[in-house]
C-alpha cells in the first residue's frame, strides 16, 4: 500500500467508527485525539479494524505510534507492504 | 453440536449491545432470549390495537449530535449507530415537586441551577461546588471503590430538603439501594438526568430495540427467541456452554425443543444479563450467596398508563416528567402496602419536541414504588385482578393531586405490577434495578462467565447499553487484542 492509501485506510476506519465526525479537514501532523473526539475505546477499535481488514497486529506498546496520520503511515507502511 | 465463541443470555438493551460489539469483530455469537419480544425491562406490547412501551419514560443522558465526550456519543460510536437514527426528541421541561418547593429543570442545566439558587439561596455556592465535584467524579471505572452517597451529600450540601429533592429523581430513576446510593451510581444518575437530560426516541422504545436488533443481525449475530437458558454448563470452574429450553405462551410455559434442535450449545464465554443471583442459580451445584453476602433487590414499581382523547397540554399538563413527594422527607424503600403513593413519577409522553411524528393520543404514566411481597402473594386471576383495579384507581387519585382531572378524557388504561416485571424479565422480586450490590467487574465465580446489565451496575437504557459494551470490550475483545499482540511481539 502507498502512503496515501494508508492514510485513506485510517480515515475510512475512523469514518466507520465515528460516522458523525467531520473528516474533511484532518491535518496529518496533528494528533488525531486533538482534532477529533477519539478516546481509548475508539483507539481499541482502530486497532481491531486494522486486524480485521488488513490482518495487521498492533501490539499494545505500539498504540502511541498511531497518534497522528503521519505517524500511522510511517508505522504501518512496512506492516502493510503487499496488502 | 453447535459451538459459539460467545453466548449471551438475554436480548435486553445490555445483551443486544454486547452482542453487537462481539459480532462486529467477527465473533460467532448467539443471543438467547426467553421472551418472544426483545427489550427485557424496556420492551413493548400491544393491547386493544394500541402499541405500548413497557417502561419508557425518557432516555436519560441526552446529548446533541457529536457532543464531545458525552456517554451517548461514545455509546453510539461503539455500536456504530448514527445519532440521527435515534430520532431523539428533547423534553419540554420537568420538575421535582415537594410540598413547598418546586425545582424545574430542562436539558439546559442553567435552568436547574437558577431554580436551586432561588429556592436555596444559603446553599447556592455549596450547590455549585457540589456540581463541580459530581462532574469530576470518576464514576465509570470498572473497579472504582464503593462509597455511600448520603454522607457525602450531607457534608457537601448541608440543606436536608435540597438533599431530598436531588435524591428523589436520582433514586427513582436508578437506585437499587433503599434510602441511599453508591456515590458513583449517584454521580452517573445525577449527570444523566440533570447535566445531560431527557429525550424520547420518536417511535418509543421500539426505535431503539429495532436499531440494536437490526445492527446485530446485520453483523451476522444469531438471535434465538423463546429460548431460555435452563442451565449454565461448566467443567473445573470454567464455563463450557449452556443448556436451552423452549419457552412459549403468556404463561411462559416450557416445552420440548423441536426435533433436531440441540439442547446443549458450547461456548468458552457466556455473558449473562439475567442478574447476578439469577445467573448463579443457573449453574448446577453452585452455592448461592447468603442474603447477607448478596441480598436480593427489594425495589419494584407499579405503573398506570392512561390513554387520553387529547394531548396532555390541552388539559393543562405542560411538564414532561414530574417527580413528586408529599412531605419534606423522601422515602425510597420497598412499599409496605401494595404501593407507596407518597411519591412517584408522572410522565406525559407527548411532551417532547416531536420531530415528525407526534403521538396520536395523549399518554400519561404514573409510577410508584410497589411491594413484591404483597403482589406476589395474591392468587390469580382473583383477587389479583380486583386488587390491581383498586390500586390503579388509587394511583390515578395520587396523580390528580398534581394534574387537572383527566378522568373524563381517559379512553383506555393499563396497569402493571412487580409481578408483571418478574413474569417478563425473571428479575427476582421484580426488582427493576436489580440487586443492591453491583458486580462492577462483571466477574463471577466461573471463569468465562460474566455479568452485564442491571447487576453490573450501569442502569437505565443508556447505562445498560454501556454495560453490555464495557463487558464485551473488557472481558472478550481487549484480552483478545492484547493476547494477539503479545503473541506477535
Ligand atoms: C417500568 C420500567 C420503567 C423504566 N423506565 C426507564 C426509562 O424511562 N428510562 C430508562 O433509561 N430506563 C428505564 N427503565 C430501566 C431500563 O429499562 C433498564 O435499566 C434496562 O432495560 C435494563 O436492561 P438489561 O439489559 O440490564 O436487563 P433486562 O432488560 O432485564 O434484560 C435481561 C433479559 O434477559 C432475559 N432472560 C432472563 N433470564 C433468562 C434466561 N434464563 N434465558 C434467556 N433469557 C433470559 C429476560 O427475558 C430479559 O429480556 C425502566 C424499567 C422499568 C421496568
Amino acid at each position: 500500500m502507498q502512503a496515501t492509501d494508508i492514510s485513506q485506510a485510517i480515515l475510512d476506519i475512523i469514518a466507520s467508527i465515528a460516522p458523525d465526525e467531520d473528516l474533511s479537514d484532518v491535518k496529518p501532523s496533528v494528533r488525531l485525539r486533538d482534532q477529533l473526539d477519539l478516546d481509548s475505546m475508539d483507539f481499541l477499535d482502530i486497532v481491531m479494524e486494522l486486524r480485521k481488514r488488513y490482518g495487521v497486529e498492533v501490539p499494545e506498546e505500539d498504540y502511541p505510534k498511531l497518534a497522528t496520520l503521519d505517524s500511522c503511515v510511517e508505522y504501518l507502511t512496512p506492516l502493510m507492504a503487499g496488502k | 453440536m453447535a459451538r459459539y465463541d460467545a453466548i449471551i443470555i438475554g436480548a435486553g438493551m445490555s445483551g443486544l449491545s454486547a452482542g453487537i460489539r462481539l459480532a462486529m469483530f467477527d465473533k460467532k455469537v448467539l443471543i438467547l432470549e426467553r421472551h418472544n419480544i426483545p427489550g427485557g425491562l424496556n420492551s413493548y406490547y400491544h393491547k386493544k390495537g394500541r402499541p405500548f412501551d413497557v417502561g419508557l419514560h425518557a432516555l436519560t443522558n441526552y446529548a446533541p449530535k457529536n457532543a464531545r465526550g458525552a456517554p451517548l456519543t461514545k455509546l453510539l460510536r461503539q455500536l456504530r449507530i448514527p445519532w440521527d437514527a435515534l430520532r431523539l426528541c428533547e423534553q419540554h421541561g420537568s420538575e421535582v415537586r415537594f410540598p413547598d418547593v418546586r425545582l424545574r429543570f430542562t436539558n439546559d442545566f442553567e435552568v436547574l441551577r437558577q431554580q436551586v439558587h432561588a429556592a436555596f439561596p444559603h446553599a447556592a455556592d455549596r450547590f455549585d461546588a457540589f456540581v463541580r465535584f459530581v462532574r469530576e467524579y470518576d464514576d465509570v471505572s470498572l473497579d472504582a471503590p464503593q462509597v455511600a452517597a448520603r454522607p457525602v451529600l450531607e457534608e457537601k450540601l448541608g440543606d436536608p430538603l435540597l438533599i431530598e429533592m436531588l435524591f428523589c429523581p436520582v433514586m427513582l430513576y436508578g437506585s437499587a439501594v433503599e434510602d441511599d446510593m453508591e456515590l458513583g451510581q449517584f454521580c452517573t444518575m445525577f449527570k444523566s438526568i440533570f447535566l445531560e437530560g431527557f429525550a424520547r426516541p420518536e417511535g418509543g422504545v421500539r426505535t431503539i430495540i429495532k436499531l440494536l436488533r437490526d445492527k446485530y443481525l446485520e453483523l451476522g449475530g444469531e438471535l434465538k427467541m423463546k429460548r431460555g437458558v435452563r442451565r449454565i454448563l461448566e467443567e473445573d470452574g470454567r464455563v463450557t456452554g449452556v443448556e436451552v429450553e423452549k419457552v412459549t405462551g403468556a404463561d411462559a410455559h416450557v416445552e420440548a425443543l423441536p426435533p433436531g434442535e440441540d439442547a446443549v450449545l458450547e461456548a468458552p464465554v457466556v455473558i449473562s444479563s439475567a442478574g447476578y443471583l439469577e445467573t448463579l442459580a443457573l449453574i448446577e451445584g453452585a452455592t448461592r450467596p447468603t442474603d447477607d453476602e448478596f441480598p436480593v433487590g427489594k425495589l419494584s414499581y407499579m405503573e398506570t398508563i392512561l390513554v387520553l382523547d387529547r394531548q396532555p397540554r390541552d388539559l393543562g399538563i405542560d411538564q414532561t416528567i414530574v417527580f413528586f413527594n408529599d412531605s419534606p422527607r423522601f422515602h425510597y424503600r420497598a412499599a409496605e402496602d401494595y404501593a407507596d403513593l407518597r411519591s412517584g413519577v408522572i410522565c406525559a409522553s407527548n411532551n417532547f419536541a416531536h420531530v415528525t411524528d407526534p403521538l396520536p393520543e395523549g399518554i400519561l404514566r404514573v409510577t410508584s414504588l410497589a411491594s413484591w411481597d404483597r403482589w406476589s402473594a395474591l392468587a390469580r386471576p382473583e383477587p389479583y385482578a380486583s386488587v390491581k383495579q383498586r390500586w390503579h384507581d388509587a394511583q390515578v387519585d395520587a396523580l390528580l393531586r398534581y394534574v387537572p382531572d383527566v378522568r373524563p378524557n381517559v379512553v383506555f388504561s393499563d396497569c402493571f405490577t412487580p409481578r408483571t416485571v418478574h413474569h417478563f424479565t425473571r428479575h427476582l422480586r421484580g426488582a427493576i434495578y436489580g440487586a443492591p450490590k453491583k458486580v462492577r467487574t462483571g466477574l463471577t465465580p466461573l471463569n468465562g462467565l460474566f455479568i452485564c446489565g442491571t447487576d453490573q451496575g450501569f442502569l437505565g437504557i443508556i447505562g445498560s447499553m454501556l454495560s453490555g459494551i464495557s463487558i464485551a470490550n473488557a472481558r472478550v475483545l481487549q484480552p483478545a487484542a492484547q493476547g494477539a499482540s503479545h503473541a506477535s511481539s
